[in-house]
C-alpha cells in the first residue's frame, strides 16, 4: 500500500515538475540557447534587482509549450513558484518559447499599475521580437528585461530579507565589480550589446556581452519566491 | 442533593461546549461566505474591465473604412445584454440567475473574439500601434477574466463541501447556508479567446 502511494506520488510529482518548473535561479534557460556567462550575467542583474528593489523579475525560456496554452502555463509558473514577495506580489516572469516563438511577460498583481498589458505588450513587440527576429536572443531578452526594469524600479523599497539583515548585498557588491570588469573588458576589446542599464543613466550601455567571468551563481544560493501571487495579468506576443 | 447539582452542572458544560462549537463552525462559514463574495467581486471587476474597454475599440474600428458592420454592431448588442444583468453576490446561490449571467459574457467573449479575427483582414489597423495596445489591454482582461473565475470556482468548492460535509452540513441547515453557483466551462470560453494571432 505505501509503496503504491510513493509511486502515485511520484508519479504525480513528476507530472507537475514537467508541466511547471520549480524555478531555482533568476535567469532559466532550459533551451541551452544562451552562454553560460550570459546566464550569470543576467542572474546577478535580476538578483541586484530584487535586493534593491525587492521585486522579483524571473526569466525562464523553454523549448516547446507543446500546444499548451501560453498565458495558463505562465500563470501556473510564475503562481507556483511564488514569485514576488507576499505583502506586494511584485513579481515578472519574462517567459520564451522559443521553437514556438512566443513570448510572455506575467505580471504580478502589485506591479500591474506600473506595467500594464499594453506597456507589457509593447516591451514584446518593440523591444524584444526585433532582436528574436534576428536571432539574437541575448540582446532581445536584455531589452525586455531592462524595459521591464525600467517599468517597475520605483514602486517597491528594496527591503533587505530579515534573515539577512545584517549580511553585506553580495549580490549588488558582485554585480558591481562584474559591471566595472565588464567596463574594461569592453574598452579592451569593443564588445557590442548592452547591460542592464536601470543603475541610472550611468552605467547605460555597458558591454555585458559574454565577458567571461570567472564566477558561478551556484555558491550566492539561488532564486527562491516569496509568495507573490498572479491575477493574469501581463502580454503575450510572438517574433 | 448533591448528584443533582452534579449533573446540572455536567449537563451546563456540555450545552456551552456545543454552543461554542457550533459558534466555531458558524464562524468559519462566515469567512467561507466572505471569501466567496470577496473573489465575486473580483470576477465582477474583471468584467466591468472588459465592459469599460469596448466603447473604445468600437470606435478604433468604426473609423477604418469599411470595416464589416455587423461585427461591432454585434459586440455592442452584446455589451447591452451584459449591463442589463446586475448580479449581486446574495445571487450566487440562484442557477438561473448565475446561468444568465455567464451566458450573456460569454456571448460578449465570442462577439469579441469575431472583431478580432475581422480584424485581420484589415492590415492598416492590425499594424497601428493604438489597436496593438488596445488588442493587448483586451487580452490581458480575458486572461485575468479567466483567472478570477478560476479562483473563484476554488473558493466556492471549499465553502460548498464544508456546508455539505458534516459537522458544518448542520449547521449550514440550521443557519441557512446554501450551495453557489460554479463558472461552468463551456467549450473554448473557459480560456481567453484566441486573440493572439
Amino acid at each position: 500500500m505505501r509503496i503504491l502511494f510513493s509511486i502515485i506520488f511520484l508519479f504525480t510529482n513528476t507530472i507537475f515538475t514537467q508541466d511547471f518548473p520549480k524555478l531555482s535561479k533568476y535567469a532559466n534557460d532550459f533551451t541551452k540557447t544562451l552562454s553560460n556567462e550570459q546566464i550569470n550575467y543576467l542572474d546577478s542583474g535580476l538578483r541586484a534587482f530584487d535586493d534593491s528593489t525587492s521585486n522579483q523579475v524571473v526569466l525562464l525560456m523553454i523549448n516547446s509549450l507543446d500546444g499548451f496554452p501560453i498565458s495558463m502555463y505562465t500563470y501556473e509558473t510564475a503562481e507556483k513558484n511564488g514569485i514576488g514577495t507576499k505583502e506586494n506580489s511584485n513579481g515578472v516572469l519574462f517567459f520564451v518559447a522559443k521553437n514556438d516563438r512566443k513570448m510572455r511577460i506575467e505580471v504580478g498583481y502589485g506591479l500591474e499599475g506600473v506595467l500594464p498589458d499594453a506597456l507589457a505588450s509593447s516591451i514584446i513587440r518593440n523591444d524584444v521580437a526585433p532582436y528574436f527576429r534576428k536571432n539574437q536572443y541575448y540582446e532581445g531578452t536584455l531589452a525586455g528585461l531592462n524595459g521591464i526594469f525600467a517599468a517597475t524600479k520605483g514602486e517597491y523599497k528594496g527591503n533587505p530579507k530579515s534573515e539577512e539583515e545584517n549580511k553585506f548585498p553580495i549580490g549588488v557588491i558582485i554585480f558591481i565589480i562584474f559591471v566595472i570588469y565588464s567596463i574594461f573588458r569592453r574598452r579592451g576589446r569593443g564588445g557590442r550589446g548592452g547591460g542592464f542599464i536601470y543603475y541610472g543613466g550611468g552605467l547605460g550601455g555597458l558591454g555585458g556581452r559574454s565577458s567571461g567571468g570567472g564566477f558561478s551563481s551556484g555558491g550566492f544560493g539561488g532564486f527562491s519566491g516569496g509568495g507573490g501571487s498572479f491575477g493574469g495579468g501581463g502580454a503575450s506576443g510572438s517574433w | 442533593m448533591g448528584k443533582g447539582i452534579g449533573i446540572i452542572i455536567v449537563l451546563a458544560i456540555i450545552v456551552i461546549g456545543v454552543i461554542m462549537w457550533g459558534t466555531g463552525i458558524y464562524n468559519n462559514l462566515v469567512g467561507l461566505d466572505e471569501n466567496v463574495n470577496q473573489s465575486w467581486s473580483q470576477v465582477e471587476n474583471q468584467y466591468q474591465r472588459r465592459a469599460d474597454l469596448i466603447p473604445n475599440l468600437v470606435n478604433t474600428v468604426k473609423g477604418v473604412a469599411d470595416f464589416e458592420k455587423e461585427t461591432y454592431t454585434a459586440v455592442t448588442e452584446a455589451r447591452a445584454k451584459v449591463n442589463q444583468i446586475n448580479m449581486t453576490s446574495d445571487m450566487l446561490s440562484d442557477p438561473n440567475a448565475f446561468q444568465q449571467f455567464q451566458s450573456a459574457q460569454d456571448g460578449l467573449s465570442s462577439a469579441l473574439s469575431r472583431l478580432l479575427v475581422t480584424v485581420e483582414n484589415y492590415p492598416q489597423l492590425k499594424a497601428s500601434e493604438n489597436f496593438s495596445q488596445l488588442q493587448a489591454q483586451l487580452e490581458g482582461t480575458e486572461n485575468r477574466i479567466s483567472v478570477e473565475r478560476k479562483k473563484f470556482n476554488e473558493v466556492v468548492q471549499g465553502y460548498n463541501t464544508t456546508i455539505r460535509q458534516f459537522p458544518g452540513s448542520i449547521i449550514a441547515g440550521f443557519t441557512g447556508f446554501i450551495q453557489k453557483q460554479y463558472f461552468k466551462a463551456v467549450a473554448g470560453s473557459d480560456q481567453a479567446p484566441k486573440v493572439e494571432f
